[in-house]
């Protein structure tokens, strides 16, 4: 029997679903190995018995805590899906700020009803037990179908675990940070084809970091190249500050750090 | 005094983000018509600050996938206006190319995949993969290619990368460009097969007059990197006093701020583009209107399909000459640099494939942005949404519960809203 999936979204641009719609040369093929019951982006259809939930998006509003623990309880396996469901992702740059300041920011103060927001953006792993997560803001297409294939037999979907400097290096292109560009390339988890760089934007590390990441070390390395090490800190917030993901950074390159 | 029912959808479906469909009714007397917004506030503007500006067209990118590569335009215009930058005609070039690139991906997933289910009365495009192959095979073709002039100028179509305030993180070359002309090329059959599918369609009629605006460029180019914005009412606004035409409120229902217009209730998409300009669309795209049959003055907002449909055919054109006229010298062009380097404010405004869109950006001395505004075409098109609802719903009273919420679902689906965008 093919195995019944379903897609859901929690805070996010739905752009990561929209990644899955653009397997285009093999959705045909797709569609015949997985039955996809719900996916409203696409569909009308609402089936609530499903083996897999893919989930986008991280956790902003009250709501989201007992509707992810209800796809918990269905799904045999939840992938989470993209920088926001797997790191809170750019939604968690706010977390530094409490939440009252930016609904009068934005809503004229308003934190009820439509309006309501929990205190930090968080990803779904603080929620509910992930199985397995895609990386990537967005995640990678063809990522996504090696890892439907492993679900499908069974095995683990792959992540890297080295740097994005590896792949910069694997496909020449010229190293930014040496050209004085705040790359995160040598803390930044791969598995992207470090296509970034390539198109002449430094990484973000919108996949998060890998095994063993010297933050230090990069800190170091934002100073030598002219940078400033609170630089480094900062830039890391793009995709990585959720409390959790935060701590080790900032204890190694303090965004307090006047250098 | 009739028996009371209420028809609710929640979370429509075949559209972007989360919506609410909640109608009472008493006998057919209408209580409550209204599209709930009910999508997570992310706060975006505030985001923004702070943050230095060569970032602000990644971040802002991220408020949609759909629209990724118009947020970054916007986003990359609006800098550009605040620090004094003239972008040259090659990169004004690659970047109309990007753009249209995203306009063909965007009107064909909304018209192949999100609304011509409901032509064949299937809940999504899947069963269609067995029922209407070739529907299907070309939906897929023409998406990939739209995906691929993505790809090829800013490195995926999704959060695209190589934006830069007077520069390009990487210019497609000779080969790249060189693959895409052949492809367009080829593509004009299924263009012509899209136009003939949806010429053999017939949608509900919900006439109902209301300001349609657009932000037109100068030059007679049709719009969609921006300029100032003109109403049908004749107005024309500057983008960075929008403002004065375009009026922020909140409602109680609605995470995404309405937007009202000078006179009242606006519309923006490819309807109003239309009306607006279609004098300036390319003959093959006035002949896919002609086949459309589709009225200049069209009040209709199930009329925005086949107004997709003929932007389809703009910029799948569009793209095949900026494709063409880049193979001639596609060198990349000397960065153009900041006329005003201690920053400003400015103003982005662009025709993304939903409608205007503004980013509006205050840069400091240091580099950094201030304070940061958006109004997004969703936002613009909520108010207008709901009257067309009211309109819809006295001919639909007689019918069953279930069938109003579909024909009101197919309502909201025309104008493709992109709702976690419009809240942001």
């Amino acid at each position: 029997m093919r195995p019944r999936v379903a897609f859901f979204s929690f805070g996010s641009c739905e752009g990561c679903q929209l990644q899955v719609l653009s397997v285009e040369d093999v959705l045909p093929e797709l569609l015949s190995v997985v039955e996809v019951v719900n996916f409203r982006e696409a569909m009308d259809d609402r089936g609530d018995d499903y083996d897999i939930a893919f989930v986008e998006g991280s956790l902003v509003k009250p709501d989201d805590v007992a509707e992810l623990q209800q796809i918990r309880a269905r799904a045999k396996i939840l992938v989470a899906i993209g920088a926001c469901a797997c790191l809170g992702g750019v939604n968690a740059m706010r977390n530094r700020r409490p939440v009252t300041e930016l609904a009068r920011e934005v809503y004229d103060g308003r934190q009820d009803g439509v309006f309501a927001a929990l205190p930090d953006a968080s990803p779904l792993s603080s929620v509910v037990q992930v199985n397995y997560e895609i990386r990537g803001c967005p995640i990678d297409r063809i990522e996504f179908l090696e890892a439907v294939r492993s679900l499908i037999a069974g095995t683990v979907p792959y992540v890297p675990p080295f740097a994005v400097c590896v792949e910069c290096t694997l496909r020449g292109t010229p190293c930014l940070l040496e050209r004085g560009i705040p790359c995160l390339g040598s803390v930044a988890r791969a598995g992207c084809n470090a296509v970034c760089p390539a198109y002449g934007a430094p990484c973000e590390a919108c996949r998060g970091f890998h095994e063993v990441p010297n933050f230090e070390a990069l800190g170091e390395a934002f100073f030598r190249h002219g940078m400033t090490r609170t630089l480094a800190a900062e830039k890391l917030q793009l995709f990585n500050n959720y409390r959790e993901v935060r701590e080790a950074w900032e204890q190694a390159v303090p965004s307090s750090s006047a250098t | 005094m009739g028996a009371s029912r209420a028809v609710v959808v929640r979370h429509v479906t075949r559209i972007e983000g989360h919506g609410n469909i909640v109608v009472d009714l008493e006998g057919d007397r209408i209580k409550r018509c209204d599209l709930e917004i009910v999508e997570s506030p992310r706060f975006f503007e505030v985001l923004l600050q702070g943050r230095p500006y060569d970032e602000a067209p990644r971040i802002s990118c991220r408020i949609c996938g759909i629209c990724s590569v118009g947020h970054a335009t916007a986003s990359v215009h609006a800098v550009e206006a605040a620090l004094g930058i003239t972008p040259g005609p090659k990169l004004r070039a690659v970047r109309r190319l990007n753009m249209a690139g995203e306009w063909l991906q965007s009107h064909i997933l909304h018209v192949c995949f999100l609304v011509a289910p409901d032509a064949f009365g299937v809940p999504s495009i899947v069963p269609m993969v067995g029922s209407h192959p070739d529907v299907v095979k070309r939906a897929l073709r023409l998406k990939r290619l739209a995906n691929d002039i993505c790809c090829t100028v800013s490195g995926r179509h999704v959060m695209p990368i190589s934006y830069h305030a007077g520069w390009m993180g990487h210019w497609p070359e000779r080969v790249e460009l060189r693959a895409l002309q052949e492809r367009l090329i080829a593509a004009e059959e299924d263009l012509d097969a899209l136009v003939e599918l949806f010429a053999g369609l017939s949608w509900p009629v919900v006439e109902r007059r209301v300001e349609h605006l657009a932000s037109l460029e100068d030059g007679g180019a049709y719009p969609m990197m921006g300029g100032p914005l003109h109403s049908t009412s004749g107005a024309v606004t500057a983008p960075e006093a929008y403002r004065d035409a375009l009026h922020e409120y909140l409602v109680d229902h609605s995470a995404a701020k309405h937007v009202r217009g000078t006179d009242g209730t606006i519309r923006v998409g490819a309807l109003a583009r239309y009306a607006l300009a279609h004098q300036r669309l390319h003959p093959r795209a006035k002949d896919a209107a002609a086949r459309l049959k589709l009225r200049a003055d069209s009040a209709n907002p199930f009329d925005y399909v086949a107004a997709q449909v003929v932007e389809s055919v703009q910029a799948h054109q569009e793209a095949l000459d900026l494709v063409s006229a880049l193979l001639v010298d596609p060198a990349p062009e000397a960065p153009a640099r900041p006329g005003r380097p201690h920053g400003g404010r400015g103003v982005g405004m662009v025709e993304v494939p939903r409608g205007t869109l503004v980013h509006d950006y205050t840069i400091g001395a240091d580099g950094r942005i201030k304070s940061a505004n958006c109004i997004i075409p969703t936002s613009l098109n909520l108010v207008s949404i709901e009257g067309d609802m009211r309109a819809f719903v006295p001919s639909l009273v007689g019918r069953p519960s279930p069938e109003i919420a579909h024909a009101l679902e197919m309502l909201v689906r025309a104008y493709d809203p992109c709702v976690s965008c419009s809240v942001h």
